[in-house]
């Protein structure tokens, strides 16, 4: 029997007499489609010569001749040199020692260069400071093919040739009438450039050298003369510390020119059962923070009053603490550990303010702390905001008339740009000594287009005693000068400024070989009297502003106890929120903004990427009514706000982070510029203008805007929920007391109800293969050691011909990262309460509603960081499901991929537990859409030729680095000789400075690796599945010991 | 007579075939080598010996002097004329000596080729110098041409022979044809002529028809059709992109035969980045001026019948145009341009290749995949490239172990594992993707 039911599309079919109704029962479509309106001209149609025939004849010929044409295959040509270098040869590497000073990023690193190219920067063991490449330092080559720097001197916007322009600058300068001349530079360290400077001063009298840095360290410079009489940053060798308190000191990051991560790292690894201490007030969640063992949210302003408490507490003298209850009982316990750690105790701190900086080094005076080393002050930082206010300052008044701007871009990075704008108009002569037609270029008179500094010569006093050298890896790629060329030019000096650097450096090198430390990249003389070091190098410049107004060395003493009552009585809630400006792992001061790889790079903390945000505290952002939430497609959406500070309003897009010390935000510098990139990296606000006065801190109003922001953010889910079998967690007393089984359980399995370790074969699906022929690598990835810092992201994406997918993909999920590193909130105070709180989860409703709760993180989360990247299993799950066999493993433990053999079915990427592996939607070289280095020949020149470029529709993951563990076994193979321990290395693995990543091999009994894997903090990343990876990780440890 | 006529037309057919064959036929014959013996030993007017001097000549002054053209030193035929024999003794045994001494000859001589030094011979003796210079006197052989002209007419002299023979056999042919066809046709006219009723042949189904109605005949010639276009489609589409035998013309006619073959050249001294780099490298051009410094025409002996001596000289002058080397002064003008050579082994990027695992670690010869280059006057690509081929041999090749510390430990374990005294490289792991991939 048939239904009578009647089914129905519309509401209107009930209506029986609905005319449309019927007029649809006749017609698909309501409307009549307009057919007449190009086929109704029957007259022209018909006068057309081209009839359907001839179109067809026509398709069918062209398609024929197209095919036809693409049988032949292209020819190859094949161009040797004409007179080919002795060093080079084509397909081996060539490695040189260089330095990156950049003004903000100061290191000396190695350059790897195939043909006469470089591709990689890597780190230079022979540096003893500096020698650790931050991400933005290994993605520093690709700023080198940045196809959007300028190719040669302008004039106004118009090309000149060199000769015009030295001749017309040339006659300015000399025609300046008395006014004055004023260099305004970054801080260059370098013991020449200060040489040539004072040259110059001398041959062009009036002239007044101004360092600038974006990022000012001027308290901390002033500080650090008044109590030593010299203008330099302390020095810190973290590695010596055993208590460390930090208020406000992001040492991880960028803290006085950063580098601190190995020191901080060697101290982390528990050895014999102790390992560092580490306390952190701080109002942003930083990388330091992360690291802590003890995060203490604190906003700025009360920041200063720790410092006081603290020096009251620790030196018995000074006044008494005026913080809450709660916060005081912290700050005692820190100054409790200090105490008790007498000399290897350090204490550091980021507030910009002169008193918190002298409190500081008298704190570390007063412990002898062994980390603090007196006599090797940093001196890569120099900038005077005081004489760069003046600067603004004169400009405006007409008493500057020449200005040359080397190295820093003040349109951009000062708050007061538009002061600077008016000034500027003022000065006679202007002449920019950039790399890129950035806002301060384009307005002055003058481009001396420089070369990016792996084209140019230099030196580097790192801090006192170290020297570092730069050379030049590759030509001249436009018709570029450096500033020092052109200094000696103007001095009227014909001497290149290689010879001239030689010559500086006669004292210098004292016997040493001047090609020996060229080679090393470094020298280090820490045995020079202070007086013959002034003798070799000139006094650095920035300090003559500002000398009368610093007290004489002699009495800061005294003037410490007054410094720390100063702080104490610092406002102790201020009535606004405080802004933190901070700079991002990423981007740092902007420099390089212009390189895809650091924007794509996400941000350790927030896992955000092509963005900087206002970061806010989750009860702030309740009661501005800021929100973030994740969309239908799962990307993260955030809010706008609007920010205010004196008389300056950017808007900016929120995220909620956790960590933030109530009453603060915090937003990264950095970001939003507009002049002399690309619009694909014209991301971000720029917050420079919220910089008043260069002070990081500032007191400002938030508001609700409209809108909402589309994030770029890699990570959606941002908490453990107490995955014990992702990270393993412990605290140091439990590690030190209890048996390994108990904090690092292998799980097991039940089989004919007998219990079984997962790593046992007796509940293996799968014949175990004898791996113990030949080599067998493995990855270890200690979490105590990882800061986090990003080096080894980057050093992927080099190493690897990693895409850059831009901002939109990255929404979609669509990153191309081979190496991941996550990072896990708690959402309770600590980890260890995630544990406890789902352990103890009973029934269904409690299930429902606690689970939900551990969703969101704590206010003040536990952190951890977590890289992954494809874990090699021994049993992987994406071979198994390869319809192609397209993956499949090697006898030396590495999961191999043949891109040529993927039909792309992503079944692999299902299938995989790790979610490592990668897919080409897209063809991201030669593509305009993709218009990033791999877009133009430039770019380009930075790919590894051992490392084929992937195409679309097939699937891509780490590969241990196969191309590098070849090489070392081939170089063996070649000398006839066994492979020694520490020679293999992956990219990551070599970048990690920190020591968290060690890689070799297993097979070796004696490895450093082998070690490892017997380790008892070791563990396998979800080893419950059966895996069995090639990656291990080593138990974090947490030292939770109260003094 | 129905059968005569049936052989009658067979064997015009025949007939006809044969003719065919012999007109394709193009025979080549072997040439003999004709060498002309151009070291005429006279005695010169010094009385020196002409083969001593030769031996000396060619250890001692080559590198810099020829006897017919300025080199490095000056052309040293007819030095005897122009410069006194004592004055010849005393240069040769110390010429810096003679310059230092202010001899007005030498001096200008010095000056003239921009101040570069003659070594100083003090070993030579008297005799010594008059066997060189007799040896540089002998004059320039010219009937070397006129030899070989008469080599080609009697080449020439033979295949014209042959020419002839084939002609004579094929009007041989074409008369038998002809008889055949006309008296073929006088025996029909005969039967014509005598009532002799010729068999009038029966209309028969047509051959076509017939098949067509053969169902299973039909069925099978398609399956065989469609087998056959199958394997020739597979064949077609398994060549698209292998370029065995892939021969391009070469900006400079540079000919392996003559370096590798004739002269005996060690691959790897002009491909020596074969030894450390995944590239063999084609050699920069100053590796070429190593030779060619003082080699800017062939000998002609060198030049074959396809490639004249002109030819060779012309293409050694492309070499000195590429690296600026100016011969009359003896100098690099320094206007360079790089030779833009076509590459012949084109292995995909995804194709991971290293030399130097093949020839330093595996002692692999490069014959063994760049097939006799020393007998190519044009390089071409000997090996098909495929994946299949670097494969087979992967699984032919054993490893080479012997006196290499690397695999002392990975051989004992591996060759105990397999049971086999010698490893192929396939057992060593020479199959797994990821090792040519990535």
């Amino acid at each position: 029997m048939s239904s009578n039911k009647k089914y129905w599309k519309s509401v209107e079919e009930l209506n029986e007499n609905s005319s449309i109704v019927e007029t649809l029962q006749q017609n698909e479509f309501v409307q009549e489609i307009p057919t007449d309106e190009f086929l109704g001209d029957k007259s022209s149609l018909e006068s057309s010569s081209t009839s359907r025939r001839d179109f067809l004849k026509y398709v069918g010929f062209s398609t024929a001749a197209a095919s036809l044409a693409a049988c032949e295959g292209p020819v190859k040509k094949s161009i040797p040199y004409v007179v080919q270098p002795d060093r080079i040869v084509p397909g081996v590497a060539n490695y040189y020692a260089t330095t990156i000073a950049d003004g903000y990023d100061f290191a000396s690193v190695l350059i790897k260069t195939r043909e006469g190219r470089p591709i990689k920067v890597e780190n230079n063991n022979l540096a003893t400071s500096n020698g650790d490449a931050n991400a933005r330092v290994h993605a520093s080559v690709l700023s080198l093919y940045d196809n959007t720097r300028l190719q040669g001197p302008k004039k106004g916007g118009e090309d000149i040739d060199w000769i015009t322009l030295d001749k017309e600058v040339g006659a300015k300068l000399a025609a300046l009438g008395g006014k004055e001349l004023v260099l305004l530079t970054q801080t260059f360290a370098s013991p020449s450039t200060s040489k040539l400077i004072s040259e110059f001063k001398a041959k062009y009298q009036n002239v007044r050298h101004v360092v600038y840095d974006a990022v000012s360290n001027s308290e901390a410079l002033d500080a650090y003369q008044m109590m030593y009489g010299e203008r330099a940053l302390a020095d810190y060798d973290f590695s010596k510390a055993n208590t460390i308190v930090s208020v406000a000191a992001d040492f991880l990051g960028d803290w006085q020119g950063g580098g601190y991560d190995s020191g901080y790292a060697k101290g982390r690894i528990p050895k014999n059962g102790k390992m560092s201490k580490h306390t952190h007030f701080e109002a942003n969640m930083s990388l330091t923070g992360a690291n802590a063992d003890k995060r203490i949210p604190v906003t700025p302003s009360e920041q200063k009053q720790v410092l006081a408490a603290l020096y009251t507490y620790v030196t018995g003298s000074g006044s008494k603490s005026s913080l809450g209850a709660d916060l005081d009982a912290q700050v005692i316990k820190a100054a409790g550990q200090i105490k008790k750690a007498g000399s290897s105790a350090v204490v550091v701190t980021g507030i910009q303010d002169i008193d918190a900086q002298l409190v500081v080094l008298a704190i570390n005076k007063a412990i002898k702390s062994k980390a603090f080393n007196e006599s090797t002050p940093r001196t890569i930082r120099q900038g005077d905001s005081k004489a760069v206010t003046q600067l603004v300052k004169d400009m405006n008044a007409g008493r500057v008339g020449g200005l040359l701007i080397a190295g820093v871009n003040p349109m951009y990075s000062l708050p007061n740009a538009n002061e600077f704008k008016t000034g500027l108009e003022k000065v006679s002569v202007s002449v920019a000594f950039s790399m890129h037609n950035d806002d301060t270029a384009s307005l002055c008179n003058y481009v001396a287009t420089t070369p990016h500094y792996l084209e140019s010569w230099g030196d580097v006093e790192l801090k006192k005693g170290s020297y570092s050298l730069m050379q030049p890896t590759i030509n001249p790629l436009f018709d570029t000068r450096q500033f020092q060329e052109t200094l000696l030019k103007w001095t009227g000096n014909t001497s290149t400024y290689h010879d001239y650097i030689k010559s500086a450096w006669t004292g210098i090198l004292g016997g040493s070989s001047w090609n020996q430390a060229l080679h090393d990249g470094v020298l280090v003389k820490p045995s020079l009297p202070k007086q013959e070091l002034v003798d070799a190098i000139e006094a650095p410049e920035g300090d003559v502003a500002n000398v009368e107004a610093v007290p004489a060395p002699n009495s800061a003493n005294q003037n410490v106890g007054a410094a720390a009552r100063r702080l104490s009585i610092a406002i102790a809630k201020a009535t606004s929120l405080e802004l933190t400006l901070y700079t991002k792992t990423a981007l740092g001061d902007g420099q390089q903004a212009s390189n895809p790889w650091l924007q794509e790079m996400p941000d350790p903390i927030t896992r955000a990427s092509w963005d900087n945000y206002l970061t806010v505290s989750k009860a702030d952002a309740a009661q501005l009514g800021l929100t973030n939430e994740n969309v239908a497609n799962g990307a993260l959406n955030g809010s706008y706000a609007k920010v205010t500070v004196g008389g300056v309003e950017v808007t900016v897009p929120v995220i909620i982070q956790p960590g933030q010390a109530k009453g603060s935000v915090g937003l990264a510098l950095g970001y939003g510029k507009t002049k002399g990139l690309k619009e694909e990296m014209q991301v971000g606000v720029n917050a420079y203008p919220l910089y008043q006065n260069l002070n990081a801190v500032q007191n400002v109003s938030v508001s609700a805007a409209e809108g909402e922001h589309e994030f770029a953010c890699v990570q959606l889910h941002n908490t453990l929920m107490g995955r014990g079998d992702i990270v393993k967690e412990t605290t140091l007393e439990i590690f030190n007391t209890k048996d390994h089984h108990e904090w690092n359980a292998i799980p097991e399995v039940s089989k004919n109800h007998i219990e079984y370790e997962v790593t046992s074969p007796e509940v293996d699906l799968w014949d175990e293969f004898d791996r113990s022929v030949g080599h067998h690598f493995n990855l270890s990835i200690d979490l105590n050691a990882c800061t986090g810092c990003g080096a080894c992201v980057i050093a992927c994406h080099a190493e690897n011909n990693v895409p850059v997918v831009g901002k939109s993909e990255i929404r979609r999920s669509r990153d191309m990262h081979w190496l991941r590193i996550d990072r896990y909130y708690s959402s309770e105070e600590s980890f260890e309460g995630d544990n406890e709180k789902k352990d103890n989860i009973a029934g269904l409703g409690s299930s429902l509603s606690e689970f939900g709760e551990m969703e969101s993180p704590s206010d003040n989360p536990q952190v951890v960081f977590q890289p992954v990247m494809c874990q090699h299993c021994n049993h992987a799950p994406c071979e198994t499901v390869c319809p192609v066999a397209a993956t499949s493993h090697g006898r030396q433990g590495q999961n191999h991929m043949a891109y040529n053999r993927c039909v792309g079915t992503r079944y692999c990427g299902n299938n995989c537990p790790y979610k490592v592996r990668r897919f080409n939607w897209f063809l991201y070289n030669n593509n305009d859409e993709f218009d990033y280095n791999m877009n133009n020949d430039l770019g380009r020149m930075v790919l590894n030729p051992d490392v084929v470029v992937r195409s679309r529709g097939v699937m891509e993951k780490c590969s241990m680095c196969i191309q590098m563990t070849q090489k070392t076994i081939l170089d063996a193979k070649r000398d006839g000789r066994p492979v020694k321990d520490g020679e293999f290395q992956t990219a990551c693995s070599a970048a990690c400075s920190s020591g968290a990543m060690v890689f070799g091999d297993i097979n070796d009994k004696d490895s450093e690796i082998a070690k490892l894997k017997e380790d008892n903090r070791m563990y396998h990343l979800l080893e419950h599945v059966g895996t069995k990876p090639n990656v291990m990780y080593q138990t974090k440890v947490r030292n939770t010991t109260e003094a | 007579m129905k059968q005569v006529k049936h052989r009658n037309s067979a064997s015009k057919i025949l007939i006809l075939g044969t003719v065919f064959l012999f007109t394709l036929f193009n025979p080549v014959f072997g040439q003999e080598e004709v060498v002309a013996d151009t070291a005429v030993a006279t005695e010169a007017s010094s009385g020196g010996d002409v083969a001593k001097g030769e031996e000396l000549f060619k250890s001692l002054c080559a590198a810099c002097h020829k006897r017919y053209k300025k080199m490095t030193g000056p052309a040293l035929f007819g030095v005897t004329e122009r410069r006194d024999t004592e004055w010849l003794y005393s240069w040769i045994k110390n010429s810096a000596a003679m310059i230092a001494s202010g001899d007005a000859d030498a001096v200008a001589i010095y000056e003239e080729y921009n101040k570069t030094a003659m070594n100083a011979f003090p070993q030579l003796s008297n005799a010594d110098i008059d066997d060189i210079l007799a040896y540089v006197m002998v004059p320039k052989a010219e009937p070397v041409a006129a030899v070989g002209a008469t080599a080609v007419a009697a080449t020439d002299g033979s295949g014209v022979s042959s020419d002839v023979l084939l002609a004579i056999l094929a009007l041989v042919f074409l008369m038998l044809v002809v008889i055949l066809f006309l008296v073929n046709n006088t025996l029909k006219r005969f039967a014509e002529a005598n009532n002799i009723e010729l068999p009038v042949q029966e209309e028969r189904t047509p051959i076509w028809k017939a098949f067509v109605q053969n169902q299973f005949l039909v069925l099978v010639s398609a399956i065989f059709l469609l087998l056959a276009s199958g394997y020739f489609v597979y064949g077609y589409f398994m060549q698209v992109g292998v370029d065995q035998g892939y021969a391009p013309i070469q900006p400079i006619h540079y000919s392996h035969k003559i370096h590798a073959g004739d002269n005996k050249i060690e691959c790897k001294y002009c491909h020596s980045s074969a030894r450390v780099s995944k590239h063999s490298g084609i050699p920069s051009l100053n590796v070429c001026m190593n030779c060619h410094k003082s080699i800017s025409e062939v000998a002609d002996a060198t030049a074959t019948e396809d490639y004249s001596k002109e030819f060779y000289d012309g293409e050694i002058q492309k070499l000195y145009k590429a690296v600026g080397w100016d011969e009359e002064s003896q100098s690099y003008t320094g206007e360079t341009e790089p030779v833009k050579w076509v590459r012949i082994h084109n292995l995909p990027d995804f194709a991971y290749f290293n030399h130097s695992q093949h020839v330093s670690v595996a002692g692999v010869e490069c014959q063994k995949c760049h097939g006799p280059v020393e007998e190519m006057e044009i390089m071409y690509q000997h090996a098909p490239l495929t994946m299949g081929w670097c494969i087979n041999c992967h699984r032919e090749t054993n490893v080479k172990v012997a006196d290499n510390e690397y695999y002392e430990k990975i051989h004992k374990q591996l060759s105990k594992k397999y049971g086999v005294d010698q490893l192929t490289a396939a057992q060593m792991g020479g199959l797994e993707c990821g090792k040519c991939h990535y």
